[in-house]
């Protein structure tokens, strides 16, 4: 790495979508329409379906305010995107989008064939347009109660025109929060490590193939490569605020935690500054902090420091091996890996080290992550025959289950913002792909489908 | 220093050419030698005692012609010298980092390589079979390089000649699954990196 300089990081800029959270007026009702008076107001708001049945959602394609391709494809791909993506979180029932293809494309808000939604036993119908002005897009939506044929929801956003699903995600996770008070992750983001550039250093002893951390949207959508450093680079972490991901990387063969800011053309910072081998880096939920382990004191313990690298702190004392640690989510707390009984297991700490305990007793459990709230769980890779599952642990009651079951080798969770959905590396098809899947083991995905993938890690 | 070389050089010449005599000798058909003279005193009865087995003829010992002035690792560059590396690799048990008895005597071989090369500086990397997991497996390998590296200095191999990697279960030798890839995959291996 001497002569040969870091190439930056490079990224195509993500289409930023500037929110302009810009109440539409509900364009249906007349004003002069009286509202039920004593009914509160989260109750008007919140769609209902059937009595112990989720409400039913339909997303008809948006409207194109405008005949050229560019529109036209961007009103159809949002409509879908945004179906996908209130159907990942399982909240809605989503009633499948070609069982109303004959229903008539409203050409405005105003003309919405409420009658026949109704017919499809729709309760929440999602009416959106799409213009194009500039080099932008602008993007109106409207959630209806389609029984009160009343808007509840409506918002303009405007954005670049390169990445129309950026307004689907947007969407979508804006109903969830209104609708259910539900943080969704359609916005968040995967990185993970692969090879599938097929990029290789012909080193002294064998031709080799390198790994470089990869993104992609939390679907699988825009994945694109974030490191070009030609080297091994694995366990990618993102930064809380999504706009670095620490990684470990092989520097001069020798591996250490890098710090790449991947929005930006830079080359990475270095905070534990080579002082030793410095592996899988986690970041503490404020994002002020890095654990991660290394061997600069002659065996592999936890440490833990400031994002830039000062206030290097030691955390475990074991002649065993104490390696890769993962943060609660309130920070108090830090569930690492040790081999002291002599074989990998899950341990549990204070944040200052103290307090050290096992939570799991099996032939092998490695890699810990710690659920963001509500839940209260770790998961973690768990041994069970040649292969490994994902298993997840209840911190609170200590029961234990598993949610993927010999398909492959299951192996390196990752949790969502939300707790509710995990990445993982699975070899069920055959090479190593990522994965998402429910905390209650339904909901498989496929995420990566070229090359070999690997260590997954979720954006908050 | 270059002395030493030079004497252990011949030494090695010399173990390197009885090496090459003794396998031709084994694959060459006999070769015709004149009888052993009759004993001095033959047997009465012929026949009672088996004639005395021939004498073994005592070869002229194999000098070479002229010391040969090239030290051949010396004129190998990096690349070359790691291909075919005089410091071999050892291997570990399963999810183990501890030193077997054949991985000792081979640090023990290479140890007495290294300080006949005082040069030579290497790195041990670490690696592992791929039944493990990816991240723990850093960790073994780690502590296989860390034990290796140990016992080459508990040898008298100075720390600083010394360095370490792990690589886990990335860089597999020998990408199938089965026990003899995993074998060979589990190893400490030797890199020379400056000499």
């Amino acid at each position: 790495m001497t002569a040969h300089r870091l190439l930056p990081t490079a990224l195509i800029a993500m289409a930023s979508v500037s929110v302009l959270a810009w109440q539409q007026p509900p364009p249906t009702p007349p004003a002069s329409q009286t509202q039920p008076p004593r009914q509160p107001a989260e109750i008007e708001l919140s769609i209902m379906g059937e009595p112990g049945a989720p409400p039913r959602y339909a997303v008809p394609d948006f409207i194109a305010l405008g005949t050229d391709e560019q529109t036209r494809g961007a009103a159809k791909s949002i409509a879908q995107v945004l179906w996908d993506d209130l159907a990942f979180e399982r909240e809605f029932y989503m009633i499948p989008r070609d069982t109303y293809a004959s229903i008539p494309a409203a050409k405005s808000p105003e003309t919405v064939p409420f009658e026949r939604w109704r017919e499809l036993g729709a309760d929440g119908l999602i009416i959106g347009t799409v213009r194009k002005v500039n080099d932008t897009f602008q993007v109106q939506a409207w959630l209806y109660n389609v029984k009160m044929q009343k808007s509840v929801f409506g918002k303009e956003y405007t954005g670049g025109t390169r990445n129309e699903r950026i307004f689907a995600h947007t969407i979508s996770d804006e109903i969830h929060m209104q609708q259910r008070a539900l943080q969704g992750v359609a916005r968040s983001k995967l990185a993970f490590a692969s090879d599938r550039d097929r990029e290789s250093v012909t080193g002294t002893v064998q031709k080799r193939d390198v790994k470089e951390i990869y993104i992609s949207d939390y679907d699988g959508a825009n994945q694109q490569r974030a490191t070009a450093q030609r080297r091994l680079n694995l366990t990618p972490a993102w930064s809380p605020d999504g706009r670095a991901i620490a990684y470990t990387a092989y520097r001069n063969e020798s591996p250490d935690i890098a710090v790449s800011f991947i929005y930006k053309a830079a080359a990475p910072t270095w905070p534990a500054r080579g002082k030793g081998h410095n592996f899988v880096p986690a970041w503490s939920p404020d994002g002020t902090k890095l654990a991660f382990w290394s061997n600069r004191d002659g065996n592999p313990e936890i440490y833990v420091m400031s994002a830039d690298g000062s206030n290097a702190r030691r955390l475990t004392h074991h002649r065993a091996s104490d390696v890769s640690p993962a943060w609660s989510p309130s920070g108090n707390q830090i569930a690492f890996v040790s081999d002291r009984t002599g074989s990998p297991q899950i341990y549990l700490m204070d944040a200052d080290g103290s307090a050290v305990r096992q939570i799991t007793h099996e032939s092998w459990a490695d890699r810990p992550t710690w659920s963001p709230a509500p839940y209260n769980e770790i998961a973690y890779t768990s041994r069970t025959g040649p292969g490994y599952d994902i298993a997840i642990y209840d911190v609170a009651t200590g029961q234990r289950r598993h949610i993927t079951f010999g398909e492959g080798s299951n192996e390196s969770p990752s949790f969502a913002a939300n707790g509710r959905h995990l990445a993982f590396m699975s070899t069920r098809l055959g090479k190593s792909h990522i994965f998402t899947i429910g905390r209650d083991g339904k909901g498989l995905k496929q995420i990566t489908k070229v090359g070999n993938n690997f260590m997954p890690n979720w954006s908050r | 220093m270059k002395k030493r070389a030079d004497g252990s050089l011949m030494c090695l010449m010399a173990v390197f050419l009885l090496i090459v005599w003794s396998g031709c000798a084994k694959r060459q058909p006999p070769v015709a030698r004149p009888a052993p003279p009759p004993p001095a005193a033959a047997p009465a009865t012929p026949g009672v005692r088996p004639p005395a087995p021939p004498q073994p003829v005592s070869e002229p010992p194999v000098v070479p012609p002229e010391p040969v002035p090239i030290d051949e690792l010396a004129t190998k560059t990096l690349d070359e010298l790691n291909r075919d590396s005089p410091l071999g690799p050892v291997f570990f048990e399963y999810d183990s980092a501890e030193l077997p008895a054949d991985a000792q005597a081979q640090l023990t071989t290479n140890a007495a390589v290294l300080k006949q090369r005082a040069t030579w500086v290497i790195t041990i990397e670490g690696h592992c079979d791929e039944r493990g997991t990816a991240e723990y497996n850093l960790a073994l390998g780690e502590r296989r390089a860390a034990a290796a590296r140990t016992y080459l200095m508990s040898l008298g191999i100075a720390a600083d000649r010394v360095k370490t990697v792990s690589y886990g279960k990335e860089f597999p030798f020998d990408p199938g699954n089965t026990e003899a890839a995993y074998a060979k995959n589990r190893r400490a291996h030797f890199v020379i990196t400056a000499k």
